[in-house]
């Protein structure tokens, strides 16, 4: 039996250890925010929160996490009540066919949780992993910049 | 009396020493660059130049190319590469052929200081004239890009330059000419002298002594340089599919050897400079590598553990569950990156057959990261997803599944030590 926290509430989950925690997310929680991209870890859309670190849940063994707390993006807010960085996304249109966005807000909310008030070259390299097919990149960065001071986003 | 101790007192020993001898040069008279250099010159300083590296060391991360400012950590603490464009303030515009030749093979700059070690002219001390030349016809050639350095950030007493009139004492030996010909073959010659002088393969391909020298009479037994292994160039025929010069060349040119995986870490931006050295001279320094092999096994540096098996099973049964997850969708036999990519098993792998772990370990923590839009040979890094004891249970994992050599008796504790290796970038 696997133990997870996830958005603060606790899961015993009859799963592979081996199994990745996207799966686990998607397939057990019913969590869809997180997307398959490539299974390779070099997409980012399946971009999770682990403890304070951004992670490709496609490559995270469940048996890895042990105590840390998970966090997706359905943990930032609701469609009711948008957590600060989702409503700056949605304020600057920063998702063009969405499929990478809950990947690149998961990557931005750890940069903000850790850094409050990073500069714009912060920014850029930490989100270099995310990759968006569209293009809307400079939106992101606008989206990030706007949300910048919003830390723990969560529980706004 | 701890190691840091017998340095330091070391160190300042040497201080005295220098301080009683006059340890500065003159100031060379500023020379202008014969501006008319003819093209042909400047092409083979530009192939000479690329077998030098001196781009990697050079350029700063996401900097103007020989404009310097990369920061180069050794024990002694943060140097950082000068500037060596042709710019008369801050680069070496003003430098006269004479005074390029001295840098080159005293380690003396343009003013009269002594240049750290670092700047391996200790190599480079044995280029010949004509090949001295044609690279500072390459280095005025370039357009000159005004920027300084930071200043080193290095202990007492090495930030007094004299000290190094003493280390040269000890491992400078200039005019000493590399035993150039073997008189039997010309591409042998020419690849040791390219291996000896200008490529210093040895200068991160040997271990080092107590005063950052490479240790006599261990060239190419291999080294550590910024937290990676540089291993040794005597055993590639002890690898799981022996070295070729055929592949050796390719890999050097390529950064990829289809039976042996992809050049990393210090060694990737080697293999991106020697892609704009000439074609023959890659060739020549593969054969003189190949030349220098061993036909004793490796020495096997590493004894079995003697941990409890049952231990012993339950860590590779987790490293196990982890590769399933984390590494199979690329690395396991039936995934695309080797049935379509060509990307050779793990077991081929020359990190995985390594007698040391560190190189596995490493690319775990950081991964290949991605280059610009080079084609991808790129690993996500896992540090900030797996604990010092995941990495440690999946790379002894590695090693029992991947690799005929024994078992790696790697603990948390060393991941540790692995994951503090690395200087800030």
């Amino acid at each position: 039996m696997i133990t997870l926290t996830v958005n603060g509430e606790s899961h015993t989950l009859d799963i592979d250890p081996s199994t990745p925690l996207l799966y686990a997310l998607r397939n057990q929680l019913q969590l869809h925010g997180a997307k398959y991209g490539c299974g390779l870890g070099q997409c980012g859309a399946c971009t999770v929160i682990v403890g304070e670190e951004p992670v490709f849940s496609c490559l995270m063994p469940v048996a890895a996490i042990g105590e840390r707390a998970v966090r997706t993006i359905e943990g930032l807010g609701t469609i009711e009540q948008p957590g600060k960085l989702q409503r700056a996304f949605i304020n600057q249109q920063a998702a063009q066919c969405g499929y990478c966005i809950a990947g690149m807000v998961m990557r931005a909310q750890a940069l903000l949780d850790r850094t409050p008030w990073p500069s714009d070259e912060e920014i850029r390299a930490h989100m270099e992993p995310n990759l968006c097919r569209c293009g809307t990149h400079m939106r992101i960065l606008a989206a990030i910049l706007e949300a910048r001071g919003a830390s723990n986003g969560s529980r706004s | 009396m701890g190691r840091a101790t017998v340095v330091l007192i070391a160190w300042l020993c040497i201080a005295g020493v220098a301080g009683w001898r006059a340890a500065s040069e003159p100031a060379l008279a500023a020379g202008t660059p014969a501006a008319a250099t003819d093209a042909a010159m400047i092409r083979h300083g530009a192939e000479l130049a690329a077998v030098g590296d001196c781009i990697v060391c050079h350029t700063a991360k996401g900097g103007k190319p020989f404009a310097g400012g990369l920061p180069i950590d050794t024990p002694f603490g943060t140097l950082y590469s000068t500037n060596i464009t042709p710019d008369a303030k801050t680069g070496i515009g003003s430098w006269s052929l004479e005074a390029f030749k001295r840098a080159m093979r005293r380690g003396v700059s343009s003013d009269g200081h002594l240049l750290y070690p670092a700047f391996p002219y200790v190599h480079f001390t044995h280029m010949s004239d004509e090949d001295i030349g044609a690279v500072y016809a390459f280095m005025m050639s370039r357009t000159p890009i005004q920027a300084s350095a930071p200043a080193n950030e290095l202990i007492f007493p090495l930030n007094f330059r004299p000290v190094i009139a003493v280390w040269n004492l000890l491992f400078l030996h200039p005019g000493t000419p590399v035993p150039m010909s073997r008189q039997q073959d010309a591409q042998l010659d020419r690849g040791h002298y390219l291996v000896d002088t200008l490529g210093h393969c040895a200068a991160c391909h040997s271990p080092m002594n107590l005063l950052g020298a490479e240790k006599g009479g261990k060239a190419f037994d291999g080294g550590v340089i910024d937290g990676w292994d540089a291993p040794s160039l005597k055993t590639l025929l002890h690898a799981p599919t022996p070295w070729t010069r055929e592949q050796l060349t390719s890999y050097l040119r390529t950064g990829f050897a289809s039976e042996h995986g992809a050049a990393a870490g210090p060694m990737l931006p080697v293999t991106r400079s020697l892609a704009n050295a000439s074609e023959s001279d890659v060739e020549a320094m593969a054969a003189y590598v190949m030349s220098m092999q061993t036909s004793d096994p490796a020495p096997q540096l590493s004894t079995a553990p003697k941990a409890n098996p049952a231990a012993n099973a339950a860590s590779l049964q987790a490293g196990a569950t982890l590769f399933q997850a984390a590494c199979a969708s690329c690395h396991a036999a039936h995934a695309p990156m080797e049935t379509i990519g060509g990307r050779p098993s793990l077991s081929q792998s020359t990190a995985v057959n390594s007698d040391s772990p560190r190189n596995v370990v490493r690319l775990i923590l950081d991964g290949l990261p991605p280059e610009g839009s080079t084609p991808a040979r790129l690993m996500p890094p896992f540090a900030g997803m797996l604990t010092d004891a995941q990495i440690a249970d999946l790379a002894r994992y590695l090693r029992s599944q991947y690799s005929k050599e024994s078992p790696w008796p790697l603990t948390a504790a060393d991941v540790a030590k692995y994951r503090k290796e690395k200087p800030a970038p």
